[in-house]
């Protein structure tokens, strides 16, 4: 993504600095500044390429966690906060806590003697490489499509607006409603499912 | 440079937003350094508290030895466990063993931003408060799953596994119990509903009752629901499994020593606060003292803003009245003298709030009326706060600890069939009713 279309504030400079005194109480103002998305960014690589290199598997459980949040924090940025706190409460606080469950019973020793990338890994990044151009490539073309600053989305709506997209407004049904129905079956299946396989007698 | 600070800083008195919804960061950099400090001398406080507690409860005397009561020694026991060794196991995974006790901590210190102390006296507002505190109050179960598995050793392992899946157990039924009260901020002809901490509260005096007695008896049940899974959550007695101290030696932070596992006792009881602080808003009405709407106008207002001074005035008079019990042995001079000149000092805080609520007793838009507002909303959450503190050390002292067989079928079998109940519930009766 650039970080261009996220931050309005990288043609202000100043702005960091003034933000700080600067006491006008404007809600609106964004007090996101390019040094936020550059640090989350950052801090989300690092850690993305620690899951894959470390040696122990809770060493890669700990660092998918910060990945995890660092990326709470660009939704926090793009004034997404609800996202952002289903993606803290859902990803870090719950999947990643059954993760390193699963992972303490495994034997550590064991597995970190085993080889840790099988031969096929140029195949894998050659693929990687193939995606990393196409991504670049739909940038540079589709530049005409991003707005040149960041358009103001009002924070304070966001979780009203989410609900009215998934459920609908009073009398009409959401854009999404229906989706939304058929993919909490399948999860619902997919629990059931779950419960039925562990269990042998019902 | 120094006029603007100053400026930001005056700027903002008498602002009706919260800090971080104003845009002013100075204030809500002094916001939380004082949450910070208030957070750090309570946990101090309950220290001795619950020292003392347990012990009126077990027929004992509990810390008598150092100051008057034992009232110097949760800053003995700080000062013992600073000056401490600090002991890494070899065989301790060290990074995780380090960064352990900060993740409790960071995650249990983050949810104050949002905690609602009143209408202004929060950090910030977010729009999805409530989504906010129950996602980072989670995270704390990371630092006791990584200090149980970085201690390299079978207990603090064992502690931390029953940890994690106790944690994920009782968060669903939190979460139910929560979204349940969620529901009642959009129902009855208020409108829009709300995740914002300080919306929910404004929603409860808007609506004129506390969503406890909302829909009678659905509120009391998720309160209730909500109420054993905080004690669940925090890992207090009787949940108290991933440090169950006669089977585990001490849980997960049995290899801890030092300034380390006093920072995981500041995390447990800055979470304890935490999570009394969210009950308290959704259910109990946050910083509205009682029958807000009944007993409102200048005259109940005034009497309502003696309380505060009503409570210093208490205390101190237990002191004074401990002064005079002092036994009248030389070894006690010292003892008696500092008590005594404790109690001044309650009996002067206690003259400071009664100043302030006389200065400030016209509603206008004073900075004394301002302030006189703040401490009468603070006061007022603090004490809803205080009564769950206790109810902490109650429960401890009362009921022994849960078996892990049954914990699991209290949170699944029991807990979780009736927060969905009540949450289906509240939505029939929520639309019919409206």
């Amino acid at each position: 993504m650039n970080p261009a279309l996220v931050i309005p504030a990288l043609a202000h400079p100043s702005r960091m600095a003034a933000a700080f005194i600067d006491s006008a109480p404007n809600p609106a103002a964004p007090i996101a500044t390019p040094w936020f998305f550059y640090g989350l960014a950052a801090a989300a690589v690092i850690s993305g390429l620690l899951v894959i290199t470390r040696r122990n598997a809770v060493h890669s459980a700990l660092s998918l966690i910060v990945t995890l949040l660092s990326v709470a924090g660009l939704y926090l940025m793009l004034y997404a906060p609800f996202v952002a706190g289903v993606q803290i409460i859902v990803y870090a606080g719950g999947i990643m806590v059954l993760f390193l469950f699963v992972i303490m019973l495994v034997n550590i020793e064991r597995v970190s003697k085993e080889r840790q990338f099988n031969r096929i890994w140029p195949v894998g990044l050659l693929a990687s490489c193939a995606l990393l151009a196409l991504f670049m490539s739909a940038i540079q073309k589709g530049k005409s499509l991003f707005l040149d600053r960041m358009v103001q989305l009002p924070e304070g709506t966001n979780t009203q607006q989410i609900a009215a997209a998934l459920y609908g407004e009073t009398g009409k049904m959401g854009q999404y409603t229906f989706a939304f129905e058929i993919a909490s079956l399948l999860l619902l299946v997919a629990i059931l499912g779950a419960v039925i396989m562990t269990k042998k007698k019902i | 440079m120094l006029t603007s600070t100053i400026n930001a800083f005056t700027s903002y008195l008498g602002s009706p937003l919260p800090p971080g919804n104003a845009g002013n960061q100075l204030w809500a950099l002094i916001y939380v350094l004082i949450i910070f400090a208030g957070v750090a001398v309570v946990v101090l406080c309950m220290n001795w508290i619950e020292r003392k507690a347990l012990a009126h409860f077990q027929i004992r005397l509990g810390p008598m030895r150092v100051g008057p009561h034992g009232l110097l020694q949760p800053i003995a026991d700080a000062l013992k466990l600073m000056l401490k060794e600090d002991i890494i196991p070899d065989e301790a995974d060290k990074l995780v063993f380090w960064v352990a006790p900060l993740i409790g901590l960071v995650a249990a210190f983050t949810v104050y931003t949002v905690i609602p102390f009143g209408p202004s006296q929060a950090v910030s507002d977010m729009n999805i408060g409530i989504l906010f505190m129950l996602g980072v109050s989670s995270l704390g179960v990371l630092g006791i799953v990584t200090a149980g598995w970085a201690s390299n050793s079978h207990y603090p392992l064992i502690g931390a596994l029953r940890s994690s899946a106790q944690m994920v157990s009782y968060e669903v039924a939190m979460g139910l119990a929560v979204v349940s009260a969620i529901l009642m901020t959009s129902l009855n002809r208020t409108g829009t509903g709300t995740l914002s901490m300080i919306g929910i509260v404004q929603a409860q005096q808007q609506q004129g009752i506390w969503f406890l007695f909302k829909f009678f008896p659905l509120g009391l049940i998720a309160f209730v629901i909500f109420a054993i899974a905080m004690v669940a959550e925090t890992n207090r007695s009787p949940f108290d499994l991933a440090e169950a101290e006669s089977e585990l030696t001490a849980g997960f932070h049995t290899e801890y020593s030092g300034l380390r596992w006093s920072l995981f006792m500041l995390a447990e009881y800055a979470a304890m606060i935490a999570v009394s602080a969210i009950a308290v808003t959704l259910w109990l009405g946050g910083w509205l003292h009682p029958f807000p709407n009944a007993l409102n106008g200048p005259a109940w207002e005034f009497i309502f803003s003696l309380f505060p001074g009503l409570t210093f005035g208490a205390l101190a008079l237990f002191a004074v009245i401990g002064t005079v019990r002092m036994p009248s042995h030389s070894f006690f001079r010292i003892q008696r003298a500092g008590l005594a000149v404790f109690a001044l000092l309650l009996a002067f805080i206690a003259l400071l709030l009664f100043v302030i609520a006389i200065l400030g007793r016209n509603p206008d838009a004073s900075i004394a009326a301002r302030f006189r507002e703040g401490i009468d909303y603070v006061y007022w959450f603090m004490l809803k706060v205080a009564i769950f503190m206790y109810l902490f050390i109650w429960y401890r002292a009362t009921w022994p600890r849960y078996r892990f067989d049954q914990l699991m079928k209290v949170g699944w079998k029991v807990m979780l069939p009736i927060s969905l109940g009540v949450l289906i519930l509240t939505a029939i009766v929520g639309v019919f009713v409206s």
